[in-house]
């Protein structure tokens, strides 16, 4: 008599159900798939990092008594009038255009609240965002949508945008159901177009032609204002090296975690190196220059609670900044949205099709009723609320590690769970004193 | 008349000179001497004044220029006028590439040749070239006008948007999306009109037009073989 067997599927690491599904949907339609967000993959990241807290050899400060100092000065290089911030979290560039004007001020709201800087994205500066937001960096981009004087003048900082994480090399989109009459307008573009943003500047090709173009900015605000260089992470330590020759106050550092309103899948996922192995090389640059602590760095990809941001920091960033956590802190992807998220084919907690204008938070969208759910000023206390609990978090560790300034972290307080990470992040494994490719 | 020697002062001196005139405007005639293609010469001025730079000009040159009349009697460097919003520019020799580069207004005048991505993502300029362009030229161009008397080189209005580019001579190649179209009454009579503030006397019966066919503005697989 024979028993009756039942048979257990193998899945193929190789063609995955994702993978197959993927091969079914390019069969289809013929063209890549385009998403928003970040990397969704696994990488080497801030929690393959521990923190070392005091004990004999380290004496901690009082959790609750002793100070513990948060704030950070960005620009005093060559700027007039660098940006005094109250917490080193700042709000990363995203566009009016991505994003709902409503989002646009909540986020100024928000950050305006904790005492840090937001930013302005493709398509140039909004007045709601202006309007609530303390402390505004402008966003200098290839396409230059959006750009005018006026507007350069009315800002804090100026940010010269020569990539970012999720798409180093590559431009921006914004699908036409988001170039609206208002985007449009902003942009010069007719409405409805597949709006398409250039990869390179138009009017300079290298860094001995980016010292020329950062001059030229400095001489139209007559000194007074910072001027970042923000960078997509694929050759940190090389791309620092120029950008800080060239003159820039601030380098913003962006790995491959951090989001996109709408770019290829198959480039998120590819192109760029994490954040994590992004900062020892931007701080070796910076410090083989003497610049450390001269020319700032502002790091982002994937900061998501007070230790990434106390580890960053810890590695040599002096600010770090969010894009997709604002989001979230801003109602992105709540579970309350999950049976409309789940009527256009995703679910709370999954939702990256930013690039079509239908979400349901109203932030990622350009459509009116949708726009309207989105309270800014309900947002902007959510947001604020979130940049204090990060900050909280981070002084948390800092003063377990006996700092009484988030800045007085470094990498001696810190240790790698993981091979792959101890010598990407260039700090010991836990337990040894052996960092990979240091030396014997 | 206020004359700023640049052999003494500095281009710092000269454009905050220049940018102290929007309180109050002391002087409406500016001459700058000693110019030795210095970069970013009267760069972001918010007056109606008129500068003449006697000499050649560096790169940006007028960059972000809002109302002022500029003159520049040489030869200009990389994106001349760039995001000029407003007035005039006026090369007598020949500029360099990215010319009027995202410019959203005003009139840009090079009575010279200008070289590769002249007029690149211009958003609402007027350009009037005397001589002829370099390839690339008006690539993504959104809206304005480029006037070429001379010829044009490679991939002419790739990945155009609404920009109308009028060339009296050849045309190596046209970009993605641009093509030829019917020079109508309506055209001539811009033509003319540009051609008459630019000072040029060709006729405006001996140019071409040429504009976006407007079939990328949205994705469309079956394009592919375009981008």
């Amino acid at each position: 008599m024979s028993e009756k067997h039942t048979p257990v599927l193998r899945e193929s690491a190789t063609f995955d159900r994702l993978t197959i599904q993927e091969i079914q949907r390019a069969a289809e339609t013929g063209i890549y798939d385009i998403r928003g967000g970040g990397t969704k993959r696994k990488l080497p990241h801030f929690d393959d990092l521990l923190l070392l807290g005091a004990s004999v050899s380290r004496y901690p400060l009082e959790g609750y008594r002793e100070k513990c100092g948060t704030d950070v000065i960005l620009g005093n290089r060559f700027a007039k009038k660098p940006i005094h911030l109250k917490i080193p979290v700042t709000i990363a560039g995203m566009s009016f255009g991505a994003l709902s004007a409503n989002a646009k001020e909540a986020l100024g709201r928000g950050a305006t609240i904790a005492g840090t800087s937001t930013t302005t994205g493709d398509g140039g500066m909004t007045p709601e965002e202006r309007g609530q937001s303390q402390h505004l960096v402008y966003q200098y981009l290839p396409s230059r949508y959006g750009m005018n004087p006026d507007d350069l003048r009315k800002a804090d900082a100026i940010e010269i945008v020569l990539g970012q994480g999720a798409k180093p090399g590559g431009g921006g989109m914004l699908l036409g159901m988001k170039v609206t009459e208002r985007v449009a307008g902003m942009r010069t573009l007719p409405i409805g177009v597949d709006q398409r943003s250039a990869c390179r500047h138009p009017d300079w090709t290298g860094p001995d032609d980016l010292a020329i173009k950062i001059a030229e900015l400095r001489e139209i605000t007559d000194w007074e204002k910072p001027i970042y260089v923000k960078i997509g992470a694929s050759r940190p330590y090389y791309d620092v090296k120029l950008a800080v020759k060239a003159g820039a106050d601030v380098i913003v550092l962006d790995g491959m975690q951090g989001g996109t309103a709408a770019t290829q899948e198959v480039f998120i996922e590819h192109v760029g190196i994490p954040i994590l192995p992004a900062i020892p090389q931007a701080v070796q640059a910076l410090q083989e220059m003497g610049m450390h602590r001269k020319v700032q760095l502002i790091v982002s990809g994937g900061i998501r609670n007070g230790a990434d941001v106390a580890k960053a920091m810890a590695l040599g960033a002096d600010a770090v900044a969010i894009g997709t956590a604002a989001l979230i802190a801003l109602g992105d992807n709540h579970p309350r949205l999950d049976e409309e998220l789940k009527q256009i084919g995703s679910a709370a907690g999954y939702y990256d099709d930013w690039q079509n204008g239908r979400d349901p938070a109203g932030i990622t969208t350009q459509d009116p009723e949708l726009s309207k759910r989105l309270d800014p000023v309900e947002g902007g206390r959510r947001l604020a609320n979130y940049l204090r609990v990060l900050v909280l978090e981070a002084q948390t560790m800092a003063r377990a590690c006996g700092k009484s300034h988030l800045h007085n972290l470094d990498p001696e307080d810190l240790v790698a769970l993981t091979v792959e990470s101890a010598a990407m992040a260039r700090v010991p494994l836990a337990g040894t004193s052996w960092i990979p490719g240091s030396g014997y | 008349m206020k004359t700023i020697d640049l052999s003494t002062a500095s281009v710092r001196d000269l454009n905050q000179a220049l940018h102290d005139q929007v309180n109050q405007v002391e002087d409406r005639e500016w001459v700058v001497t000693h110019s030795n293609g210095k970069h970013n010469l009267a760069v972001g001025v918010n007056q109606a004044v008129s500068i003449d730079i006697q000499g050649h000009a560096g790169y940006y040159c007028a960059g972000m220029n809002q109302k002022a009349s500029i003159t520049v009697h040489g030869n200009a460097g990389v994106g001349v006028a760039e995001n000029m919003m407003s007035g005039m520019v006026r090369i007598k020799g020949s500029a360099s590439q990215a010319a009027g580069a995202t410019a959203h207004g005003g009139l840009l005048v090079i009575e010279g040749d200008a070289g590769a991505r002249c007029g690149i993502s211009m958003k609402g300029i007027d350009i009037v070239v005397g001589g002829s362009i370099g390839h690339m030229s008006c690539f993504m161009g959104q809206a304005g006008r480029l006037v070429v008397c001379g010829d044009a080189g490679d991939a002419l209005g790739d990945s155009l948007y609404e920009t109308r580019i009028y060339v009296k001579g050849s045309v190596q190649s046209l970009g993605s999306d641009c093509v030829e179209k019917e020079m109508r009454a309506e055209h001539l009579e811009e033509l003319q009109e540009l051609l008459n503030r630019a000072g040029f006397d060709e006729s405006p019966a001996s140019f071409k037009r040429y504009g976006s066919a407007r079939q990328l503005y949205n994705f469309k697989v079956d394009n592919a073989s375009a981008y």
